[in-house]
């Protein structure tokens, strides 16, 4: 589900935080336009941008509504004609619109490998230049949406895997600290067993959330430099991610799931993974910062998110890898090339201005912002504690689905969720990728 | 059977009151064109669209095929039947199509005599038959999205079938419902089932309606019991009925994907993938398109071959007097 991860994560936290919120922005939210972007650098000529973006259900439909708003009023040449389309349909839209004469001038881009297949469109912005002036503001977080040091896109958010966890359940099972290796998260499961509860939820029926524990494992057994020539490369013969299969195996061993996780989705209704964590049926759940906006539609309780805290992947003893390093990713937009270029880049920057940024995080449904200057909004601990990990990380490996083009990333995610279903092997996983013949 | 070509012409001057004189009649060649302009206004649009939407997207899907193409850039990495090769000859390809092919069969050996049984007994004058009839049709109006979405939460590990079965004492048939690779395909089967019982049976009433009831009275006075009069008269005459729902349940079956998609995505490791799962997997989620369109290509041809043969051979009967007829 490579297209549909982050996309289906906002739609789902956008209707989460709407259920409980239903009273939040949904109209032309107070505009804090305090001129983020001090305007009128581009000429005054007519522009119109037109802005496909995955917004489509509330409260991000609202907000970026009032954001083209506002750019608008503060550019009064620079018009946008905002157009929310659900985040799958990009997956087929995309192509065409690439290859017609008429390309939408601003649209979503979640980076990586897909974003390096679109630009052999050869209609995509470079944005290098035209946000040079700011983008080292955005620190190691713009990084995944270059192609070949090009800046092609730019993140208005940042995402960080880790583990989900209540604090009421460690407490039942005597568990008093997260925590901080493999060793410790096993003997953890241990006692959350005894205590008559499932220690982990995994949505294996959505495929992609099995490929953050084996990514996890890879990006701790492997060194920063064999994980980004390896991913470069599109090869994963390398021994350590061989290694991350068996540490996959043993900690599978240890039956930390709960029963028939290979159909469970990740954030469809009660049943889902993040329901069973959002309702107390299982005590942790390795998933991305969205969980926060997941799991208040899926529960009843109103304290939930409250009743959450944070850990990072734990250490992996005598792995290659920093044991700070975090799984990443983001949502981001692109430009296409044309007269609209230098407008399309204002517009990105005052999306990525703080007081934008902070509207995102506190009504439009975002966890983190990818500008971190406004992480200073965030008030839940846990999301902080998410933050703080991904900010003082030595390094951010991009999720592999999107890091790798399209296709043998989804080729990987097929493989490793067939090997959490117990079809295939290391070699199925590792050959996924190289032969794209995966089919 | 007494008419000549040109009689029913000279039927249709008189009906548009011009004089019946034969004088009057305009030139043959005039009425030919007449005919040729009609026949056109009257088809041009639907063929437009049936060339627009149907020939054309096939004719590009066939061609898309011959190309490795991930959507992007111009079609120019020409291979040939490469993908062709592919598709035919992969592991999991096969899989999806035995999927399909296993639906179709029990579709035919179980879903038929239910479907014939219900609909015999729904055509008696039971009391209730009206609610029973709705209650067996119910399930065909719901959209397959919202009844994939209510059977997911209705098989959940400890879902309401689970204590349903508990409840009843029958705690020792729960089973992973969708988990299991070798239970899954058959829960889907059931969903699906449940899911088009309604429309056979509501077809094979129609076909009931349609037989005459003194056939029915007349063997029943010589002496056949219901079984008999059932099994002679009924069957027979319900015979085109049934052959039509046959054609429609498999080309159905081979086209399953809603119901399978949003339930288990085909998985796990495709224990319930059909040939179009496989090619919303491989072709549109890997955006690899000439890829997808061959598998589209190979689908296409299996339903058209399917189509045809069983038109040809167990559909000429039912169908070859109203082709005739509608020819004149």
């Amino acid at each position: 589900m490579r297209g549909s991860r982050k996309p289906a994560i906002v739609a789902v936290a956008v209707a989460a935080a709407l259920a409980i919120a239903a009273c939040s922005s949904s109209s032309s939210s107070s505009s804090s336009s305090t001129s983020a972007s001090s305007s009128s650098s581009s000429s005054s000529a007519k522009v119109t941008l037109t802005w496909w973006n995955n917004g489509n259900t509330q409260p991000l439909l609202g907000v970026w509504q009032s954001v083209a708003a506002e750019f608008h009023a503060s550019h009064p040449n620079v018009t946008i004609n905002v157009d929310p389309i659900q985040s799958d349909l990009f997956t087929t839209k995309m192509p065409i619109a690439l290859k017609s004469d008429n390309p939408p001038d601003v649209f979503q881009q979640w980076g990586g490998g897909q974003e390096a297949t679109q630009f052999t469109s050869g209609k995509l912005a470079n944005l290098s230049s035209l946000t040079s002036s700011w983008i080292t503001e955005l620190g190691q977080a713009a990084a995944g949406w270059q192609v070949n040091g090009a800046q092609y896109g730019i993140p208005y958010d940042q995402h960080v895997v880790g583990f989900w966890y209540r604090k009421d359940l460690f407490a039942k099972a005597g568990i008093t600290s997260p925590p901080t290796t493999i060793a410790q998260l096993e003997s953890d499961d241990a006692k959350l067993k005894a205590a008559g509860i499932t220690p982990i939820s995994l949505g294996g029926g959505s495929r992609w959330p099995d490929a953050f524990y084996w990514e996890y494992f890879a990006v701790r057994e492997c060194s920063q430099s064999v994980l980004q020539s390896s991913i470069k490369a599109i090869n994963m013969t390398a021994p350590c991610f061989t290694q991350a299969t068996k540490d996959l195996t043993a900690f599978m061993a240890t039956n930390p799931f709960q029963g028939g996780f290979n159909a469970t989705q990740a954030q469809t209704g009660a049943g889902s993974s993040a329901g069973l964590l959002a309702n107390g049926k299982a005590a942790m759940e390795l998933q991305g910062d969205w969980e926060t906006s997941v799991v208040p539609a899926l529960t009843s309780d109103k304290n939930i998110v409250s009743q959450l805290g944070w850990f990072p992947f734990p250490q992996v003893p005598g792995g290659a890898g920093a044991s700070t390093a975090v799984l990443s990713g983001g949502d981001g937009f692109s430009c296409t090339t044309g007269a609209s270029e230098p407008a399309c880049a204002e517009f990105l920057q005052y999306i990525d201005s703080t007081p934008v940024q902070e509207e995102l995080v506190q009504k439009g449904g975002v966890g983190l912002p990818a500008n971190t200057a406004a992480e200073t909004v965030l008030t839940d601990p846990a999301l902080q504690a998410a933050a703080a990990a991904h900010r003082n990380a030595a390094y951010d490996a991009e999720y592999f689905d999107i890091a790798f083009p399209t296709n043998p990333g989804q080729a990987l995610d097929t493989a490793l969720a067939n090997f959490f279903a117990g079809k295939g092997s290391n070699e199925t996983i590792i050959n996924s990728v190289s032969s794209s013949s995966g089919h | 059977m007494a008419r000549t070509q040109s009689a029913p012409a000279a039927g249709r001057d008189t009906a548009s009151s011009r004089p019946a004189a034969a004088g009057a009649r305009p030139p043959r060649r005039r009425r030919g064109l007449r005919k040729r302009v009609e026949l056109t206004a009257l088809l041009a649009p639907a063929i437009v669209l049936f060339i627009g939407f149907v020939i054309v997207p096939m004719i590009f899907a066939a061609w898309y095929s011959l190309y490795n193409w991930s959507g992007f850039g111009p079609l120019n990495d020409f291979i040939g039947v490469q993908n062709y090769t592919g598709v035919l000859t992969g592991p999991v390809f096969h899989q999806a199509l035995l999927h399909n092919v296993i639906i179709a069969v029990l579709s035919l050996v179980i879903q038929l005599p239910i479907s014939i049984g219900l609909a015999l007994l729904l055509n008696r004058r039971v009391r209730g038959r009206t609610f029973l009839r709705l209650a067996v049709f119910a399930p065909f109006v719901l959209s397959e999205a919202t009844a994939a979405v209510m059977w997911y939460e209705l098989l959940q590990p400890g879902g309401p079938l689970d204590a349903l079965l508990k409840a009843v004492g029958l705690g020792g048939l729960i089973h992973y419902w969708l988990a299991s690779t070798s239970l899954v395909l058959y829960s889907v089967f059931v969903v699906a089932t449940w899911k088009y019982i309604g429309f056979g049976i509501v077809l094979l009433l129609a076909g009931l309606q349609g037989i005459p009831p003194e056939l029915r009275e007349a063997a029943a006075i010589d002496g056949a019991t219901p079984w008999q009069v059932t099994r002679a008269v009924t069957l027979p005459l319900l015979g085109p009925t049934i052959r039509i729902w046959i054609f429609l349940s498999v080309i159905g079956s081979l086209q399953l994907f809603d119901l399978v998609w949003i339930m288990t995505l085909g998985g796990p490791a495709n224990a319930s993938s059909t040939m179009l799962t496989y090619q919303y997997t491989n072709g549109v989620q890997r955006t690899e398109f000439g890829y997808g369109a061959t598998v589209s290509v190979v689908l296409f041809v299996i339903s058209l071959v399917f189509a045809l043969g069983y038109q040809r051979y167990a559909l000429r009967r039912d169908t070859s007097g109203a082709l005739t007829r509608a020819v004149t």
